[in-house]
């Protein structure tokens, strides 16, 4: 009675879409769930799209798609109570075509990619929430959802249902999360004027930058904050591991309210008005903690997949890159009909030869490493700050004489062996 | 257009009462035709209402235009759109008001169509600008968030829909002299397509938050579910609707729909109390527009009191008790019980 | 039975933000709804039709992203749908958006006579409630207003009983059919649509007519031309007059409240 399928997508975010896209324009019948009123409407992200993977699926999109600015700016910050240590890099080049990366508001860029998919001929039903998958004889032949006569059945289910994948854990690809394998990010959306935008992070019109900021953003905590610039609003946002948030008490909200009144921040938002809270969790797991990613008429992809690269904050990029080679498999699965777990592994192929699964495995101690030596965010930062300080203050003292005194702080307060272990390490895990 | 002349007023009439908005638009098109000197007129349509044309013209008009005919008796739209229809087509009013209750809307809306002319609904203010013999009507638009003046340049009547309790009307004055002109209208019970079978009279319910007049929304400031009681107790007293904040509601003391602000129901009733409430600004977006907001709040700093109309600054548990008397001796003393549609 | 519910695209005012200085509307803080009350009308209609049987068919006026409120309405329950969109029925008023409505009517009774006609209360977006009764009065049927229930119908000797909200309580009223309703939110509950209605909608591609398909029609009674009503100025509501502390012993502040509410007792309705 129900209809039949040949791919059921689970979650509009962008590792669904990327795939219903992809078997969409190769002919292949696809239905793509999503539990949101619209896809994007819950979705969170601090908001930067990178310009590779996106290009691939739809060449030039920068020219139609709703994104907010080209990021030509990224800055870091190093933060302590009453300083800051910035770097960073400016380049004009990322503020043409081809550009380099952008800001987006996910409730609208999500919303525009599903519509591409389904121009392409899916078809998109929202308000709906996958509840479980169906399956017979050890294999997923379709879906239940929380609709009246809610079944639905395809030859391949694709889970792109996102960080908390309950689906994937039912079928028990995938775990119950440890704390420190997942970050809590809050953020808001900070309406601003343009011009007030433009004068504050010295941009020009429709230029973006980005602040990562590390150290007092978390109270010392592992995790970063984050400030983006939209077109007339600012993305403010902090996160830390679950397991960091537990062991120092900290509220959520309590962090991102601490972040938004420091004397260092607080200048940028100013006069702005809250125009949204979101709050989302990140895979911090990285490579060790990747599932099962193909089964018997089912794959898992991005998020679901726990494919996020912490370190750099990169995840939409590799959800569509997952998205893409998921539904490439499935097209190859569907020319001789057999959706097993050993013909979908095509899919676990590509994505272990492909750059995610490298990046992944390049840093995959990084956030273990920092989780365990909280040095790196609790002391160091502010040991940058009182050198940079002892360093920049006009005192009489000759700039050599400062190097060493700024040396000798440094190595007094964590004494010169621990300092260089902490080093190598880091180093190591993020080389 | 030029023939047009005149402010005209729905009279809708109730079980032999007039309503109280046209009477309220009496008073404001009183206004009106003093400022454009032209008559103001009643329009008085039922059975057995000639006892009424009296009370119109206490309450301010000039002429009552009467039509009484068995038909009439109770309110039907095709009935008494046509015998309006009738009468505005022979005595050419240039403005035309009506209640927006249930019953003056459907019949603007019908006698507009009829008329093709323009009709503004819900205004809550009214002004004419004598030169151009044009009615600036003005109301609420996009929920509330705004206010639109609609005008009306090149069709006659200029019409509108005025929501009750905005205007004032007159002290009734017994030795108004006023003209009454009955119309003879032709209606046959046969030709009526619909028909009242029944009326049903129904103490009303409190509104849902959405549609409240008077809000009694309580916050963390109460302790505890127990203390919460105090809120539905004012509320059941002067026949409010409950609200909370999403603490509240996330700690169990209301269910989630009655949770007002950003994350849930935006309000705008004629009254609202924010009793215990800090004033987040979740909260403050989705009353700001309330018209009238009371605060109590023993915090004297506490956000809530920047939006408030009036804010009390003390202990709820002392204040609200005390509220409470004071409205029942104000009930008492009215002789009746209050009450919101 | 044939019913016909018009539905309209509205921005969704709750969320909808207002710029203070130029007080126009900021588009983008508004995300497109079907009209709340027409989702009611159009989930009666099914009601009825699993009553009598029959066909639900929906119309919009719009512009063409209308055609997701069509959507919305076949998830709900609906058949299929039309929308008629065109530059000339742009800047239409209550008037002039009823006369284009009776005239797609007019088309579709062509095809299948029409023997219902519901409409929302009113769309929240210029919550005026008067295109439901001035359809009725250009295509003649009776109207009701403020419906909020369907207590019978009798497609045989075309009769319907419905009560209509009044100010306290509610009326029954008896009505031929065919006739208009506007109806209230307390009218039914939306259900949860089931998933072969969302496969449906998903695929329903809606009639899109433009002004030539309707066939006669006076283009000066359509769009800004044919609307009488012109939005004049528009302006920041009075605030309320604001920022009165009363401190002081409980005694005396309510004292000092109920003095101030004495002037605004019109804000309470006493009934005797
Ligand atoms: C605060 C924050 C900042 C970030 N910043 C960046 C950044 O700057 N750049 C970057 O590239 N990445 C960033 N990321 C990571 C990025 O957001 C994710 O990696 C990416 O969104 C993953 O895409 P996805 O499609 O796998 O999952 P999601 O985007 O989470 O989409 C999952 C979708 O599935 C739906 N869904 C879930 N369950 C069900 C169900 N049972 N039934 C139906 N639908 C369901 C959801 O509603 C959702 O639409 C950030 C993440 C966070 C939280
Ligand atoms: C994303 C997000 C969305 C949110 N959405 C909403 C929303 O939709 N609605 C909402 O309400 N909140 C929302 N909030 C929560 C909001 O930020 C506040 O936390 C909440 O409104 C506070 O509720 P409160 O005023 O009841 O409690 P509190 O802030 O704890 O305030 C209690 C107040 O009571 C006063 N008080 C204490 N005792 C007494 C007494 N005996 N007599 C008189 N006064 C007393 C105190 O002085 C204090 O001001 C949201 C928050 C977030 C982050
Ligand atoms: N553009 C439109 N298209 C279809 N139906 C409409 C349109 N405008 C109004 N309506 C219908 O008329 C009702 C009342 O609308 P309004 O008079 O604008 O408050 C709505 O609930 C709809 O049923």
């Amino acid at each position: 009675m129900s209809e039949k399928f040949d791919v059921i997508v689970v979650g509009a975010g962008p590792a669904g879409t990327s795939c219903a896209f992809v078997c969409a324009k190769n002919g292949l019948n696809v239905l793509l769930i999503e539990r949101g009123e619209y896809p994007g409407s819950k979705n969170v992200m601090g908001g930067v799209l990178y310009r590779k993977q996106m290009e691939e699926l739809i060449p030039e999109f920068w020219k139609e798609a709703p994104l907010e600015r080209p990021v030509i700016e990224q800055r870091f910050w190093m933060m302590d109570k009453e300083s800051v240590v910035q770097f960073g890099y400016k380049g004009l080049e990322w503020g043409q075509e081809p550009y380099n990366n952008f800001t987006v508001l996910r409730a609208q860029f999500d919303q525009w990619f599903a519509r591409k998919a389904v121009e392409t001929g899916a078809l998109l039903i929202n308000e709906t929430v996958v509840t479980e998958c169906i399956v017979e004889n050890g294999k997923v032949i379709g879906v239940r959802t929380d609709r009246p006569d809610g079944e639905v059945y395809a030859d391949v289910v694709v889970l792109a249902d996102g960080v908390n994948s309950l689906l994937g854990k039912q079928l028990g690809f995938h775990k119950e999360f440890r704390p420190d394998e997942v970050a809590l990010t809050v953020m808001e959306v900070v309406n601003l004027p343009k011009e007030k935008i433009n004068d504050r992070f010295n941009l020009e019109e429709n230029q973006g930058c980005t602040v990562e900021i590390f150290g007092d953003s978390t109270k010392g905590n592992l995790g970063t904050a984050f400030l983006y610039t939209n077109k007339d609003s600012l993305n403010i946002g902090v996160g830390t591991t679950l397991s960091s948030m537990i062991k120092a008490k900290l509220k959520p909200y309590d962090l991102l309210d601490y972040l938004k009144t420091h004397p260092m921040v607080k200048p940028y938002l100013e006069g702005g008005e809250s125009a949204e809270y979101l709050a989302h969790l990140i895979p911090e797991g990285g490579y060790r903690s990747v599932p099962k990613v193909a089964g018997n008429g089912v794959v898992v992809v991005g998020d679901a997949a726990q494919l996020v690269n912490a370190i750099h904050r990169e995840g939409s990029n590799m959800a569509m890159s997952s998205g893409k080679m998921a539904a490439e498999a499935i097209i190859e699965a569907k020319k001789d009909d057999n959706y097993s777990e050993a013909s979908l592994n095509r899919y676990k192929d590509a994505l272990y030869g492909s750059f995610i699964m490298k990046d992944l495995e390049k840093y995959k101690d990084a956030a273990h490493i920092f989780e365990k030596h909280p040095q790196y965010l609790r002391d160091y930062v502010p040991m940058m700050n009182r050198a940079a300080s002892k360093f920049f203050t006009v005192d009489g003292t000759s700039k050599r004489e400062k190097q060493k005194e700024v040396l000798k702080s440094v190595t007094d307060e964590r004494g010169t062996f621990k300092v260089l272990k902490d080093i190598y390490r880091a180093w190591k895990a993020v080389k | 257009m030029e023939e047009n002349r005149g402010i005209w007023v729905f009279i809708e009439v109730t079980d032999g009462k007039v309503e109280g908005v046209s009477l309220e638009l009496l008073g404001a098109g009183r206004k009106l035709a003093d400022k454009l000197e032209v008559p103001l007129a009643g329009v008085l349509l039922g059975h057995d209402v000639r006892k009424i044309s009296a009370k119109v013209i206490e309450y301010g008009a000039d002429i009552v235009y009467m039509a009484d005919h068995a038909v009439l008796e109770l309110y039907r739209t095709e009935a008494f759109m046509k015998a309006v229809v009738a009468m505005a087509e022979k005595y050419k009013p240039e403005i035309f008001l009506y209640g927006a209750t249930p019953n003056g809307k459907d019949l603007a809306s019908a006698v507009a169509t009829d008329l093709s002319t323009g009709l503004t609904a819900d205004t809550t203010m009214l002004d004419v600008d004598p030169e151009k013999r044009l009615l600036e009507a003005s109301r609420p638009a996009f929920g509330g968030n705004i206010m639109a003046t609609i005008l009306c340049k090149k069709h006659r009547p200029q019409m509108a829909t005025v929501r009750p309790k905005v205007m004032k009307a007159l002290e009734p004055d017994a030795s108004r002299k006023g003209e009454v002109i009955e119309e003879e209208i032709h209606l046959e019970e046969s030709e009526m397509r619909t028909k009242v079978l029944q009326i049903v009279k129904e103490t009303t319910k409190t509104a849902n938050l959405a549609e409240a007049h008077v809000i009694v929304a309580g916050g963390k400031g109460m302790g505890d579910k127990n203390g919460f009681m105090l809120i539905h107790e004012l509320a059941k007293t002067i026949g409010a609707t409950v609200g909370g904040t999403r603490d509240v509601v996330e700690a169990g003391w209301l269910p989630h729909d009655q949770q007002i602000g950003q994350t849930g129901e935006t309000v705008t009733p004629k009254i609202y109390f924010a009793i215990g409430i800090s004033g987040a600004i979740q909260h403050v977006v989705g009353m700001k527009n309330s018209e009238l907001i009371i605060a109590i709040n023993k915090d004297p700093d506490a956000p809530i009191f920047d939006v408030a109309t009036y804010g009390l600054v003390g202990d709820a548990f002392e204040i609200v008790p005390q509220l409470i008397e004071k409205f029942k001796e104000l009930i008492k003393e009215k002789g009746g019980e209050i009450s919101y549609v | 039975m044939h019913i016909v519910v018009c539905v309209k695209q509205v921005p969704d005012t709750k969320i909808i933000k207002i710029n203070p200085k130029t007080n126009t509307l900021d588009r983008r803080s508004a995300p497109a709804i079907l009209n709340p009350y027409d989702a009611h009308a159009v989930q009666e209609a099914a009601r009825i039709k699993s009553r009598t049987g029959g066909t639900v068919t929906v119309l919009s006026m719009g512009p063409p992203q209308a055609v997701a409120v069509i959507k919305k309405s076949v998830e709900i329950g609906a058949d299929r749908g039309y929308l008629i969109s065109d530059r000339a029925f742009a800047g239409a008023d209550t008037l002039a958006t009823s006369y284009a409505l009776s005239k797609a009517l007019e088309k579709i009774e062509q095809e299948s006579p029409v023997d219902l006609v519901i409409c929302g209360k009113h769309a929240i977006d210029g919550d005026t409630g008067q295109v439901g009764p001035g359809i009725a009065r250009r295509i003649d049927i009776p109207p009701i207003t403020n419906v909020i229930e369907v207590s019978k119908i009798n497609s045989d000797e075309k009769k319907i009983v419905v009560k209509r909200k009044q100010l306290n309580g509610y009326e029954l009223i008896e009505s031929q059919i065919p006739c208009l309703l506007t109806v209230e939110k307390e009218i039914n509950d939306i259900g949860y649509s089931p998933m072969p209605n969302m496969i449906k909608a998903a695929r329903y591609e809606p009639v899109i007519w433009s002004v030539a398909d309707l066939g006669e029609v006076d283009r000066a009674q359509l769009g800004l031309k044919g609307s009488p009503t012109i939005v004049g100025k528009m302006f920041s509501p009075p605030r309320p007059e604001g920022g009165k502390k009363i401190e002081g012993e409980p005694t005396e502040q309510i004292k000092e409240l109920m003095k101030l509410l004495e002037e605004k007792i019109d804000l309470f309705c006493f009934k005797a």
